[in-house]
C-alpha cells in the first residue's frame, strides 16, 4: 500500500527558507507571491493491505520521527 | 568524574570534548559507540558532543535522537545524572525531548563560525558553578541551525523557573541585539532541565579551554562539572 506523507511548518514558525526562496522568486521575476513556506513530502510503502493498520502505522511514524509537532503539523493520504 | 562521550555517526566534537573534559578533570572519558544500549557502570555525565549526525538528514539530531543509547541516557538524566549536549548534541536532546522546544535554521540563513560572547544567568547548578552569576564569558559558536524557538507557554515556564543558562550577548555583557546572530527567541544559547541536571548549549565551550587557541573562558565549564559529579 502506498501513501504520502506531507509535513509543514505550523502558522506562526519563522520559515527563513521560504522567504529565501520568495525572495528568489521576486528576483526571477515572478510575480505575485505573497508567501512561501518550505514543507518535506515523504512517500512511503507499506506492506498492509489493511487500510486500518496502515493508517495506524503512518500516524506513529510522524509522531515518532517524521514530524516534530513542536513545529511542525503533518498529514497523510493513502493511494487507492 | 566519570564522563561518557556519546558518538554518533557524523559526530565530530568528540575529541575536543574528551580534551576538554579530561583537562577538567583529570580523568579520562570513555567514548560510547551510539549502538551500545547501556551507559558504562559508574557514569556520572553523560556528554552529547557537536557535529552532524547522520549528515542532518531529517531535521537535526532527529536519528540520533532515537539511537539505541538514548534510552540509557533517558533513564540516567531521569535518575537525575548530568547530561550536556553541546550543538548538534543540543539539537539531539531537544528531538529526543529531554529539553523544549527546538533549534530551526539561522534566521539570517547562514551558518554562524565566530568567537561570542555569553551571560552565564546562573551559578548555582552543575555546570556553571565554576562562574559567577551574570558573568560574561567568550566561547565559539560554530552551527547553521541554533536559532532556539519554543511556543509562548513553554518559553515562560523556562523563564519562570530560571531554566536559560546562556544568552548571546557583546563583550560587554549586552544582551541581544547584533550579538543575536542566529535569531533565537529570547537570545538563548543554553537551557536546563527541569531539574537542572541536563543543559543543552549550541556555542562551544570545550574548544576555548586553552589560551595558545583563543581563549580558557570554557574550562570553567568542564573544571566545575568535574567539582559537582
Amino acid at each position: 500500500m502506498k501513501a504520502r506523507v506531507t509535513v509543514t511548518l505550523k502558522n506562526g514558525v519563522l520559515d527563513p527558507q521560504g522567504k529565501a526562496i520568495q525572495g528568489a522568486l521576486g528576483s526571477l521575476g515572478v510575480a505575485g507571491v505573497e508567501s512561501v513556506r518550505q514543507g518535506k513530502l515523504f512517500d512511503v510503502e507499506l506492506a498492509t493491505s489493511d487500510r486500518a493498520e496502515a493508517e495506524a502505522t503512518l500516524k506513529a511514524m510522524c509522531e515518532k520521527l517524521l514530524a516534530n509537532t513542536v513545529i511542525e503539523s503533518y498529514r497523510y493520504e493513502i493511494a487507492g | 568524574m566519570n564522563a561518557a562521550v556519546l558518538v554518533f555517526p557524523g559526530s565530530n566534537r568528540e575529541r575536543d570534548v574528551v580534551r576538554a573534559l579530561k583537562a577538567g578533570s583529570g580523568q579520562e572519558p570513555k567514548l560510547v559507540w551510539h549502538a551500545e544500549t547501556e551507559l558504562p557502570a559508574g557514569t556520572d555525565l553523560v556528554v552529547l558532543p557537536g557535529g552532524f549526525s547522520y549528515g542532518d538528514y531529517l531535521r537535526c539530531g532527529a536519528i540520533a535522537a532515537r539511537a539505541p543509547i538514548m534510552d540509557a541516557v533517558r533513564a540516567h538524566a531521569a535518575r537525575g545524572g548530568l547530561v550536556l549536549g553541546i550543538c548538534n548534541g543540543f539539537q539531539i536532546l531537544v528531538e529526543a525531548g529531554l529539553l523544549p522546544g527546538i533549534l530551526t535554521r539561522n534566521a539570517n540563513l547562514r551558518f554562524i563560525c565566530h568567537l561570542q560572547h555569553l551571560k552565564v544567568e546562573r551559578a548555582d547548578t552543575a555546570f556553571t558553578r565554576a562562574y559567577q552569576p551574570g558573568q560574561t564569558i567568550e566561547v565559539c559558536v560554530a552551527h547553521g541551525e541554533g536559532n532556539y524557538f519554543a511556543d509562548a507557554e513553554t518559553l515562560a515556564r523556562l523563564e519562570g523557573d530560571g531554566r536559560v543558562a546562556f544568552r548571546y550577548c557583546d563583550a560587554e555583557g549586552n544582551v541581544g541585539g547584533d550579538a543575536n546572530r542566529n535569531g533565537s527567541l529570547n537570545d538563548i544559547a543554553g537551557i536546563y532541565s527541569e531539574k537542572l541536571n541536563v543543559l543543552g548549549m549550541m556555542p562551544h565551550p570545550e574548544n576555548l579551554i586553552d589560551a595558545a587557541v583563543g581563549g580558557t573562558d570554557g574550562a570553567k565549564l568542564f573544571a566545575g562539572l568535574a567539582q559537582a559529579a
